[in-house]
């Protein structure tokens, strides 16, 4: 219950108006957004339980990543595709 | 082996007529091992999505013999195919992509959720990444 509790006012202490000059900072408000983007993502994949870890994490990089290397692999076997063809035919009785 | 092709072009006319027209059917493979062919009929060993063959169930020992001493053959193709265009996995996986595509059916073939599946008429449950 008291965690629910605190859970609740971290929004309040991240706006800009309740923090101080010096604290406010545009770029890391921005951050701060696309943490909460990514946090919003994991809890669709259902990756709930990594709520707490979503503020901190800069966590753009990864699935782009891990996208980049799908299609590059994509392309790889579209471009071997009738290659692999040949080699099947090649080699009857292997296949 | 004229006459071995012939006669896997015969049985191959019927199957098609009997099945479905999609032209993968014809380049089913004629050179098998009867041991192999038989194997394949049986539904003892399925076309793997890596490119590779695998045994269902308790398969004999001949069985088992068969597909490892094919699957060695396989990856000395795949090695050799592969230098200097990919790495060996992609090309192997390019080659089930086929592979997959051109079982016929009654034969076994592993799904996208590495189950081993039974290839109906229709399209085969291939990985998306297939071609």
């Amino acid at each position: 219950m008291k965690a629910l509790e605190l859970t609740g006012s971290v929004p309040a202490a991240t706006s800009p108006a309740m923090m101080s000059q010096a604290q406010y900072d545009p770029q890391r408000k921005g951050l701060r957004f696309g943490g909460r983007a990514v946090c919003a993502a994991m809890l669709v994949l259902g990756f709930g339980s990594a709520l707490g870890g979503c503020v901190n994490v800069s966590a753009p990089d990864k699935p782009i990543v891990i996208e980049l290397n799908i299609n590059i692999r994509q392309e790889v076997i579209y471009r071997l595709s009738q290659d692999a063809e040949n080699t099947i035919k090649e080699n009857e009785g292997v296949f | 082996m004229s006459k071995i092709r012939l006669n896997s072009f015969v049985t191959l006319c019927g199957a098609l007529a009997l099945t479905f027209g999609a032209g993968s059917a014809a380049l089913a493979q004629d050179g098998r091992d009867p041991a192999y062919a038989a194997a394949r009929a049986a539904g003892q060993v399925g076309e793997q999505k890596d490119g590779y063959l695998g045994v269902i169930g308790n398969a004999s020992a001949d069985v088992r013999a068969m597909v490892r001493d094919l699957n060695n053959k396989r990856r000395a193709i795949y090695t050799e195919k592969a230098a200097g265009k990919s790495t060996i996995e992609e090309y192997a996986f390019a080659t089930a992509c086929r592979l997959i595509a051109q079982t016929q059916p009654g034969e076994k073939y592993q799904a996208t959720d590495g189950s081993w599946q039974v290839r109906s008429a229709g399209a085969p449950d291939r990985d998306p990444r297939c071609p």
